[in-house]
């Protein structure tokens, strides 16, 4: 994977995404590896997002690697009015790596087409954010031993939830069986659902939470956001549909995880976090072994 | 004026190309779409004339212009039915069907408005996904842009 860019989470094969899996569990066991220390790994957040540039960056330091860039393009050049492609050539002449966030769809992909080094996304716009995916493969792989013939819902905004369409395309690799909770305006896209059928697996869809609890090995819940419903009325209808709490698991499967991207809001109730099936912390720290891999791989010293 | 008077004459060709078959009111489109608003040579077109296959459709003569697959298969978008016929001393020498290319470059605009191809300075980038439906797959922000949202840059 060498000087490899990860833009799309299709940019990685199956095996691929193994390899990283792999490494990350490596990283877990021994996180404090110098093994970057001549390198320099560009930071670069278009737009604010604390936890992924956090995790990026503790990443980067944990592998030795010294971080340039910023955090918000308010106090850069581009503000000045320069391109983004000026930005990047300029950057790769200084960095090894580039690690990128965007508040525009394709400027990761556009970004690695005129970077002479290799371009990591980390989110651009409402398009990909692979290494989300990853981490959340991770996190399935750490909970369930296996990736393979696994049941998973998706709860909560699946028609513009970035890190759903990601997770669905990766997880199509691995045999899985969908169950689909959202309200009807929320509803996977079906590009999505093509996808899922290309491969020739089944999906079911369902408008209530509680029918899928019993059946499944993984919950991924995502937040409602109210600026999706173009009638407030829907919104309030909905809100508190998809909102999981402790007395709602006393059903689930033994081995059921429940994962979030966060930031939760009140999609998932406190009186959860307690509970064995609670995963979505640990998911978050899971992403700096599954970053650190990948940062590892991509500089060809993993 | 009698029936034989009104009829409109359009030259013959010595040289060029002949594109037949363009679906009507789509002839500018194909115009600009083959950069012929540049041309300096002679060219003709003709809009909504009589077509015993389709009815009504377009038509465009250029002289001593000639057109290589790659630009054929542009005009595939607004003029799939086209025909490019080839004439050299009056005399039909060739004639190539349009057929829907795999790929799409700079003339299409991605119908997505946060596309960073709308942003910055990027030339737009497609799949066609769809060669019946025309469907075309962005290969920057991955979304769609369906036969009715095509725009031309």
């Amino acid at each position: 994977m060498k000087d490899k860019n990860l833009v799309s989470i299709t940019d990685f094969n199956k095996e691929q995404y193994l390899k990283i899996l792999e490494i990350a569990a490596d990283f877990e066991k021994n996180p404090n590896q110098k093994l970057l220390n001549d390198h320099v790994v560009a930071s670069l957040f278009f737009e604010p997002s604390t936890r992924t540039r956090l995790s990026f960056e503790t990443a980067a330091n944990r592998l030795g690697a010294r971080v340039i860039g910023f955090s918000d393009s308010g106090s850069t050049s581009v503000k000045k009015g320069e391109s983004l492609k000026d930005t990047i050539i300029m950057v790769s002449g200084y960095a090894d790596i580039i690690v990128m966030r965007h508040p525009r769809e394709g400027a990761a992909r556009w970004a690695s087409e005129v970077s002479s080094v290799p371009v990591i996304n980390a989110g651009d716009g409402a398009n990909q954010h692979p290494t989300q995916c990853l981490l959340d493969m991770y996190s399935i792989m750490q909970t369930q031993g296996t990736l393979d013939n696994l049941n998973i819902a998706f709860v909560g905004d699946l028609k513009y939830g970035r890190t759903v369409h990601s997770l669905v395309q990766a997880m199509c690799n691995f045999n899985a069986t969908f169950h689909f909770v959202s309200p009807e305006e929320l509803k996977l896209p079906s590009a999505s659902k093509m996808h899922i059928k290309n491969n020739k697996l089944s999906y079911y869809q369902y408008t209530e939470l509680s029918d899928v609890i019993p059946i499944v090995d993984i919950i991924y819940m995502t937040r409602i956001q109210k600026e999706r419903f173009s009638d407030p009325l829907d919104y309030e209808k909905v809100k508190n549909s998809y909102v999981l709490d402790r007395a709602m698991l006393q059903n689930c499967k033994a081995n059921m995880k429940i994962l979030h991207p966060l930031p939760r809001v009140n999609e998932i109730s406190e009186d959860v976090d307690e509970t064995p099936q609670a995963f979505y912390f640990k998911q978050a720290e899971n992403g700096v072994y599954v970053r650190q891999a990948l940062l590892a791989a991509i500089a060809g010293v993993k | 004026m009698n029936k034989e008077q009104r009829h409109l004459n359009v030259t013959a060709i010595e040289n060029g190309t002949v594109i037949d078959h363009i679906p009507a009111n789509n002839v500018f489109k194909v115009l600009r779409i083959l950069n012929l608003e540049n041309n300096k040579n002679q060219v003709l077109f003709g809009d909504n004339l009589d077509s015993q296959k389709y009815g009504k459709k377009g038509l465009v003569k250029v002289s001593n212009t000639f057109f290589e697959g790659n630009e054929i298969n542009k005009i595939a978008l607004v003029a799939p039915t086209a025909t490019f016929i080839e004439i050299k001393n009056f005399e039909v020498v060739t004639k190539k069907q349009v057929e829907v290319p795999d790929q799409i470059k700079s003339i299409v605009k991605c119908f997505n408005p946060n596309c960073i191809t709308n942003v910055e300075n990027v030339p737009s980038r497609f799949t066609v996904v769809d060669k019946e439906q025309m469907k075309l797959l962005c290969h920057y922000c991955e979304k769609i842009t369906g036969k009715n949202n095509i725009v031309f840059r």
